[in-house]
């Protein structure tokens, strides 16, 4: 039973805070009213069964208890009151089922706002979109929990100081302020990846799912504005890579495609074709097109090598980094030998930005092994190795390096 | 909520490519749009003068207080609702242009 109403506080959580937050303009008590509207429900729900629409029943407790507050602490109320009158800006909600007006975006883009430091942002967006408690938000980003605490006590002092307002860019902004909210999410995916944390991975797909049911829907036949054609993409690009996760520790060449989860594949890649079309494509989308086209390869010498480059060479024309320069070299390895790819890892070799990247040696080390110059890939994984900053990242360089060590002997 | 614009002259070696007009324009609109509390510019930096009292002694000394690489070059109070008003209106103005930079500061409320 306690699971149970965990599970739909865990749900509810960010819709409930969106909610208050809208009709009270104060985070913090939002915060407070609904965790007391939590308290409510594990003490009544078990005795009188949970409620058939659980979210309009924490929304009304939580509307009561925030009331009620108010009553008792008039100088709150009119500080409030003002914030409210002064600060209006009213754009009609969607509807969601429980009939409760949908204000998570307004919180989405207050959570990711410029004004507020980049890991602050993602810190208050796992706490009040995802419903993390502050522990495992801080374990999350692998910081003590009292530095979390402290985070997020500044970030959402900054928004009510400084008056960082709950609502949604104009059209006109959207293209400067989107990208900022996906990244946040993109964060939390990738930082998923990096230990190895999987749960992490999928809460950001939930955000993901969330921002494009609040973003992309209902357009119809109509294409959807450029900047949310992202949400699409990065949504697409979550899920691929997420569909890959059951194999994630082994080398893409090893992988047992077999293994790999069609269903999110076949969603996945309908959102990269969503994300490209209609007009100039974005990042994520081009992203999501890469990982669409690794996915549908039975295997890695079957999969359509000038295509891939083909989309590197648009992502590095949008984003002109060497980290895409560096996976561009991979794909042309693939299409046209480890030599091609070595010469374009050399030229790379100079650029300061990839002095401690690990992937730079590892990509060497995987070119050099497959021209079978073993003691030179062997030093280069060694290499990788020394800088790799995390536990999956070492696990994948080690099977490398052990394999090596297989050959090696087989070769003696 | 009150917001003070300081505003930040770049020290970069390209002169500021903005003119007087567009600093007129940019007045207007604030005070077209009643938003406007107060502001001033302020004189060349050679005219600054810092007083610090330490032990009921007075210190004078020339120049600014703190040795930044931006000048301040004025301010500007504005009435607005929230954040993004105030920087939306930090991005109109010609002082964020040209290596410039607008530091925004909420009025601290004590009421």
């Amino acid at each position: 039973m306690h699971d149970r109403v965990e599970a739909v506080f865990r749900e509810e959580h960010g819709l409930l805070l969106a909610a208050l937050v809208h009709r009270f303009g104060d985070l913090d008590l939002a915060e407070e009213v609904a965790s007391e509207a939590v308290e409510a429900a594990l003490r009544t729900w078990p005795r009188d069964g949970v409620p058939t629409k659980p979210g309009a029943w924490l929304m009304t407790t939580a509307r009561r208890r925030a009331v009620d507050r108010l009553r008792r602490d008039r100088t709150y109320a009119d500080r409030l009151a003002v914030l409210a009158a002064e600060g209006e800006r009213h754009e009609p909600a969607p509807e969601i089922a429980d009939g409760l007006p949908d204000e998570r975006l307004r919180l989405f883009f207050t959570c990711a706002h410029p004004a507020l430091p980049a890991e602050h942002r993602t810190a208050l967006t796992l706490r009040c979109l995802a419903g993390l408690e502050t522990p495992e938000v801080a374990r999350a980003f692998l910081v003590p929990t009292a530095t979390m605490a402290q985070r997020i006590v500044r970030a959402k002092r900054k928004i009510r100081e400084a008056r960082i307002p709950f609502r949604v860019p104009g059209p006109d902004e959207l293209a400067e302020r989107l990208p900022g909210v996906l990244q946040v999410v993109y964060l939390v995916f990738t930082a998923g990846y990096a230990d190895d944390r999987v749960d992490l991975a999928a809460e950001a797909i939930r955000l993901g799912r969330i921002l494009h049911r609040l973003l992309c829907r209902g357009s119809g036949s109509q294409a959807p504005p450029p900047p949310t054609r992202e949400v699409a993409g990065l949504l697409g690009l979550m899920l691929l890579t997420h569909a890959r996760h059951e194999t994630r520790l082994v080398p893409l060449e090893e992988q047992d495609r077999t293994r790999w989860d069609a269903d999110l594949i076949t969603e996945g890649t309908a959102l990269a074709e969503a994300a490209l079309t209609g007009g100039p494509p974005g990042p994520y989308g081009v992203q999501a097109a890469i990982a669409a086209v690794h996915a549908e390869a039975p295997d890695l010498a079957r999969t359509d090598w000038p295509q891939i480059v083909a989309l590197y060479d648009v992502l590095h024309r949008l984003v002109p980094s060497p980290v895409v320069a560096l996976n561009r070299a991979a794909a042309v390895a693939m299409r046209d030998g480890p030599e091609a790819g070595l010469a374009l890892l050399d030229g790379l070799a100079a650029d300061p930005a990839l002095r401690t990247y690990p992937l730079l040696p590892a990509a060497r080390a995987d070119l050099l092994e497959r021209l079978g110059r073993t003691a030179e890939a062997e030093a280069a994984y060694r290499a990788a190795l020394d800088l790799a900053d995390s536990e999956t990242e070492r696990v994948r360089l080690r099977n490398r390096l052990d394999r090596i060590g297989r050959t090696g002997t087989v070769e003696e | 909520m009150k917001y003070m614009l300081l505003i930040y002259a770049g020290t970069g070696v390209t002169e500021p490519e903005c003119t007087v007009e567009d600093w007129q324009a940019w007045d207007k609109a604030l005070h077209d749009a009643g938003v406007k509390v107060s502001g001033e510019s302020l004189a060349d930096l050679v005219t600054a003068t810092t007083v610090q009292v330490k032990a009921g002694e007075r210190t004078v000394t020339d120049g600014p207080f703190a040795e930044t690489r931006e000048l301040l070059g004025g301010f500007v109070v504005i009435d607005v609702p929230d954040l993004d008003v105030a920087l939306d209106w930090a991005a109109r103005s010609p002082g964020s242009r040209d290596g410039g930079a607008i530091e925004v500061r909420p009025i601290a409320d004590f009421g």
